[in-house]
Parts: C-alpha cells; sequence; structure tokens
C-alpha cells in the first residue's frame, strides 16, 4: 500500500506530468475567463503556435542533452535566416517549395556544423561559439533581406501550417507529432540516442567505451540548425511573408521549453516529450495572458513573474551541505 | 642561471597575473587597423566619441564580470540596464529636473540596480535555480516593470545631464573620469579579500563551501555588484541618449557576455579580469569602427562586424587556453 502511494507520488513529480496538468489548468482557467479559450478551434491554433517553438525546441534539447554545456544560441537566427531564404525562393508559387526546403535545410545544416566543428575541434564553449554565430547570421540576415526586400509563402505552405488535413487537424501540428515520434524512437531505441545520452553524462566513460563523441555532437549541433530552419520555414507559412528577425524571440523560449520539459541543462537527462508539453505550457501561457487584455507591461511582469514560478517546480539544484 | 623551466614558470604567472593582456594585444592590433584605414579615426576627437558611445558597454561588462568569476551568468543586465534607465529619467522629471533632483535620481536609480542583482542573486542562488534561465526569466520581469515606469520611449534629461557627460572638465573630456574612476574601481576590487573569495567559489563551489567560505552571501554579493555597475551603465546611456527607453539595454546583454569573453575570462569561473573585460568591450567597439572604416558596404557591415566578432571569440578562447596549460 505505502509502495503503491510513493509510485503515485513518484509519478505526480515528473516534468511531463506536472507540465501536462499545468497545461490543463491553464485551459480551465483561459476557459474561465475568457469563455471560448478551450474551444477546439482555439486549442488548434494554440498547438500551431506551440509546434514552431516545439520544433525549435528540438534541436536545442538534443544538443542540451549531449551535455558539456551544449547549448544553441544561434537557433533564433536560423529560424530568421531560413524564413527569408524560404520566402525569397518561392515568391509566394508552389512550384518553389521543394528548392525552398532543400535550400532551408542545407543552411541549417551548414551552420550547425560550423557550430559543431568549433565546439569539437576547436573546443570553444557552446555558449561562445552559438554566441558568436548569431550575430553572424543576424549580420547575413541583413545582407539577404536588401537583395530582395520580401518574399512570400506559397499557398500550399500556408495551407499546410493553418488549415486541416487529415480528421480536421492542420497539417504543421502532425508533423510536429511526427517529430515527437522519431525524436523518441531515435533517442530511446537507436544507438544514436544511446550515445547522446553516454556523451552528456559522462563523455570520458563514453569515449573509453569507444564512442565517437566529437561526431556526434557535430551532429546534434547539425540536427539544431536543420530543426530551426524547418521552424523558419514554417514560420513563414503561418505569416504569410517574411519580416524581419522573426526568429529572435526563440532562442531562450527554446531553452525554457527543454528546461520546463524536464531536460537537465548539465545534459544526458531527459527527453523530447517533456519539451514539447513544456513548448505547449509556454504558448498557453503567453495566450491567457495576452486573453486577460492586460497592458504590455503587466504581461511582461507576469510572465516572467510564472516562469520563475514555474522553474521552481523543476530544475533546482542540490543543496552544498548534501 | 635560470632555468628554462623558470623561465616558463615566470611566463606563465605572467599571463596567470595578467589575463587581460592577449585582449591588449588584440585592441593594439585593432587600433592601428582602424589607423591604417582611416587616420582620423585614431584623432583625439574620434577616441573621445568611442569612449563616449562604449563606456555603457564598458561598464556592463564589468559587472557581467563578476557573476561570471563565481561560475554564474547574468542574463538580465541589458533589463537592469533599461529599468535603471527609465527610472532615472523618469524621477528626474518628476523632482522638477534641478541639479538636486539629478543627482538625487541617480543615486535611486544605483539603488535600483543593486535591489535587481540582489533579486537575481536570491533567486539564483537561495532558490537554486540555472542561472541562464533564471536570469532570462527576472530579465522578463525587469523590463516588465520599466514598462509600467515608462511604456514608450522618449521623454528627454535636463540638459545639465548630457551637457555634463558629453563636456569638458580643465579640457579633458568627461568620459575620461569616469574610465579613471573606473579604472580605479577595479584597482581596489583586485585588492580586496572579496574577489579572492569569489574566485575560490567560482573554482571549486563545493572546495569553498567545505573551507568555510559563505557561499551562498558570496554568490549574492556578486549578483549585487552586478547590478550595480549595470546601473552605473545605465547612467552613462542616459548621458549618451539623453532620454528614457525602457528596452534600450535588452540587445546588449549578449555583447556584455562577448566583451567578457574577449577580455580573457573564461565562462567556467574561478579566474578572469574585470580590465579585461572592460577591454573586450572597446574591442567591440573598435571592430564595429573598422568595418566601417575600411569602407565595407551597408548592407553587408553587420556581416562582416559578425564574423569579426565570432573570430576575436575564437581567437580568445584559443589564446586563454594555451597560456593557462
Amino acid at each position: 500500500m505505502k509502495n503503491s502511494t510513493n509510485v503515485v507520488a513518484e509519478i505526480a513529480k515528473t516534468p511531463l506530468v506536472v507540465a501536462l496538468g499545468l497545461i490543463v489548468a491553464l485551459l480551465v482557467l483561459g476557459e474561465l475567463l475568457s469563455p471560448g479559450f478551450a474551444s477546439l478551434s482555439q486549442i488548434m491554433r494554440l498547438l500551431i503556435v506551440a509546434s514552431i517553438l516545439g520544433v525549435v525546441a528540438a534541436g536545442q534539447n538534443l544538443v542540451i542533452l549531449g551535455g558539456r554545456e551544449g547549448i544553441d544560441l544561434s537557433v533564433g537566427g536560423v529560424v530568421s535566416l531560413s524564413a527569408v531564404v524560404a520566402g525569397n525562393m518561392m515568391q509566394g508559387s508552389d512550384a518553389g517549395i521543394i528548392p525552398a526546403i532543400i535550400a532551408c535545410l542545407a543552411t541549417g545544416a551548414f551552420f550547425g556544423l560550423l557550430n559543431g566543428l568549433g565546439v569539437t575541434l576547436l573546443r570553444i564553449p557552446p555558449l561562445i561559439m552559438t554566441l558568436g554565430m548569431l550575430g553572424v547570421l543576424q549580420g547575413l540576415l541583413v545582407v539577404v533581406r536588401n537583395g530582395i526586400p520580401s518574399g512570400l509563402a506559397a499557398p500550399g505552405l500556408a495551407h499546410f501550417v493553418t488549415q486541416p488535413l487529415m480528421f480536421g487537424v492542420p497539417g504543421m501540428i502532425w508533423l510536429w507529432g511526427a517529430i515527437g515520434v522519431l525524436m523518441a524512437a531515435m533517442l530511446k531505441r537507436t544507438l544514436f540516442g544511446y550515445r547522446v545520452y553516454a556523451i552528456g553524462s559522462n563523455e570520458n566513460a563514453a569515449r573509453m567505451a569507444g564512442v565517437p563523441a566529437d561526431l556526434i555532437r557535430v551532429c546534434l549541433f547539425m540536427f539544431s540548425g536543420m530543426f530551426a530552419a524547418v521552424a523558419g520555414f514554417c514560420i513563414l507559412g503561418y505569416s504569410g511573408s517574411s519580416f524581419s528577425n522573426v526568429g529572435a524571440q526563440y532562442m531562450l523560449s527554446s531553452i525554457i521549453a527543454v528546461v520546463l520539459g524536464g531536460t537537465s541543462l548539465s545534459g544526458g537527462k531527459g527527453g523530447y516529450t517533456g519539451t514539447m508539453a513544456g513548448a505547449t505550457l509556454l504558448v498557453l501561457l503567453q495566450s491567457i495572458l495576452t486573453t486577460l487584455n492586460i497592458e504590455e507591461a503587466g504581461r511582461q511582469f507576469a510572465f516572467g513573474a510564472t516562469l520563475l514560478v514555474l522553474m521552481l517546480f523543476y530544475g533546482r539544484g542540490k543543496a552544498l551541505r548534501g | 642561471m635560470t632555468l628554462p623551466m623558470q623561465t616558463s614558470f615566470t611566463q606563465r604567472s605572467i599571463f596567470e597575473r595578467f589575463p587581460f593582456i592577449p585582449a591588449l594585444g588584440i585592441l593594439a592590433v585593432l587600433l592601428i587597423l582602424n589607423g591604417l584605414a582611416e587616420p582620423n579615426s585614431l584623432s583625439f576627437r574620434a577616441i573621445t566619441g568611442l569612449t563616449k558611445t562604449y563606456l555603457a558597454l564598458m561598464f556592463l561588462a564589468v559587472a557581467q564580470s563578476f557573476v561570471v568569476f563565481s561560475s554564474d551568468i547574468d542574463l538580465s543586465v541589458g533589463a537592469i540596464l533599461s529599468l535603471v534607465n527609465v527610472s532615472v529619467v523618469v524621477m528626474i522629471d518628476q523632482l522638477g529636473g534641478g541639479p538636486a533632483a539629478v543627482l538625487f535620481a541617480c543615486f535611486a536609480g544605483i539603488l535600483v540596480g543593486v535591489l535587481c542583482g540582489i533579486f537575481n542573486g536570491i533567486v539564483v542562488v537561495a532558490l537554486r535555480l540555472q542561472p541562464i534561465v533564471a536570469t532570462f526569466a527576472t530579465g522578463i520581469l525587469f523590463t516588465g516593470i520599466a514598462l509600467w515606469v515608462l511604456p514608450v520611449a522618449g521623454m528627454p534629461v535636463p540638459q545639465s545631464f548630457w551637457r555634463t557627460y558629453g563636456g569638458r572638465i580643465l579640457d579633458i573630456p568627461f568620459v575620461f573620469y569616469v574610465v579613471a574612476l573606473l579604472g580605479l574601481l577595479i584597482w581596489l576590487a583586485v585588492r580586496t579579500r572579496f574577489i579572492i573569495q569569489l574566485m575560490a567559489v567560482g573554482d571549486n563551489r563545493l572546495a569553498a563551501y567545505q573551507s568555510g567560505l559563505p557561499v551562498t552571501r558570496i554568490r549574492i554579493m556578486a549578483f549585487a555588484i552586478c547590478g550595480l555597475f549595470s546601473a552605473v551603465a545605465a547612467l552613462c546611456i542616459i548621458g549618451d541618449t539623453a532620454s528614457g527607453d525602457p528596452v534600450v539595454g535588452n540587445a546588449m546583454t549578449l555583447y556584455s557576455v562577448a566583451a567578457v569573453v574577449l577580455g580573457g575570462t573564461a565562462l567556467s569561473g574561478g579566474s578572469g579580469s574585470m580590465l579585461g573585460s572592460a577591454i573586450g568591450a572597446l574591442i567591440i567597439g573598435l571592430i564595429n569602427s573598422f568595418v566601417f572604416f575600411v569602407g565595407v558596404s551597408s548592407e553587408w557591415q553587420n556581416f562582416a562586424q559578425g564574423i569579426a566578432v565570432l573570430l576575436a571569440l575564437m581567437a580568445g578562447v584559443l589564446v586563454t587556453r594555451r597560456i593557462s596549460k
């Protein structure tokens, strides 16, 4: 009897359960504050916004899981650049979708590769390497935008992101679901996934066991760049046309989504399912604060304060006198 | 009879005592490059202008150093700067704009900065949250307060304020006195017992705790001092822009981290130099002015700056590591 209550208590404390509980609570709160908040169409819209953040957070999650202070501050730059590149290549025509996807993925992979090489070959701390890369990407954004002022999303892409595809659910959400399944399968069922956790929790031990840690870390940064590129591509579909620095907000919110999902910033512990809940929670919170119809000042204050309270639920460090 | 081992030991201890030497080298190279690209860029006038623009970043970088020394990081320094900026501007306006009002508002602004720092310290250290995400959240909170104090940019400060900041005393520009004051503060700070304790905490937190250091108090102190210097940076920004802006500092946060790294301080904590961080801020300024003077076309300027800062960061990390080996 005592054992089973312990098990229940343990489950109730896992970040995923906490996040899911909070999501339900926030939906109920939103519905009470403004009837219609938790309607199906509203939830779909929320999930579209959450899915874009969630895709960025997938890459961020991988880099963080790989440990050695892994973090990718350049994701925001890749998101912006990818949105502009995609818009410029499509110019509102469906024929441009495939080349645009290829160009975006190649861009993301390229900058991810540079980050990964800097972190592994030159052993630059990830925070510094990706911070510097963010500056380069923002500069490149100015160059690309000056060439062609603004691009347009292809109708097919806009439809995929915002309109129902199957069973009334937009394609974007299906895509996110598929990424969720693939991420879980990759992390929990493949050799690559095992190795990610191995280098994240104890890199030296993993190296001695023959794990090619550097190669894996480069792959993680490339994944991060490509996920950010996919997100930028989808943002273009969501907003219709590319505008300046749309990705900036994703830099730190992707990290917050990962942390709220229960992945430790020190690496080697966590997974993507929690991060998906974390991203949804974050978007839901912002949406409720918008619904409350208070001024920008109060909204920011409440958002910051709520984040701090949420972090108290999990991710607290150990006391020194342990 | 000097043994080779001794020589290398002496060399090492010089770099250990003065970790900002590589940064000084980069600074010298950039000064020469600037001079070659545009001789006028080394004129007294131009250097004064550069100092005037980058003084705030110098203070912000020094602010960031304190928390980095104890192996923390503060991503809210820009938001603190913004909050202090609007608080001071609004207070001066409310108090009538006289000299007494200006002085009072400056001191009150510094107090606001310190309080923000203490709040950060409590959140990160006492509540044991991870500094990167926790200070990002407190930064959002501070931005909220700043927007409440002054919702949109504007509200000019009295002439006396920016005239003093941009003016001269005894034929020497005011900003150079401030730089001298910053130098003096750094000179004094590195001679305190606190800084040694701070480095010990950053080097090995557990060992510092086990040897009886009040680790919690020291780390909170570092955040408080960080808030204090961020507030001074805010005063410099007001002197430069002569008005209030609730988001003026937010873009400066990451530059403060970059400046700390350029100055030869490792983000892992436990060692480094405040002087280096101040030099790091000037390096960023000189890179920007070099890219401008060398005639890079306007749309490529940000890109060239980004590449140059990235390369300088990488070089800084590699050189610092080679020396400390």
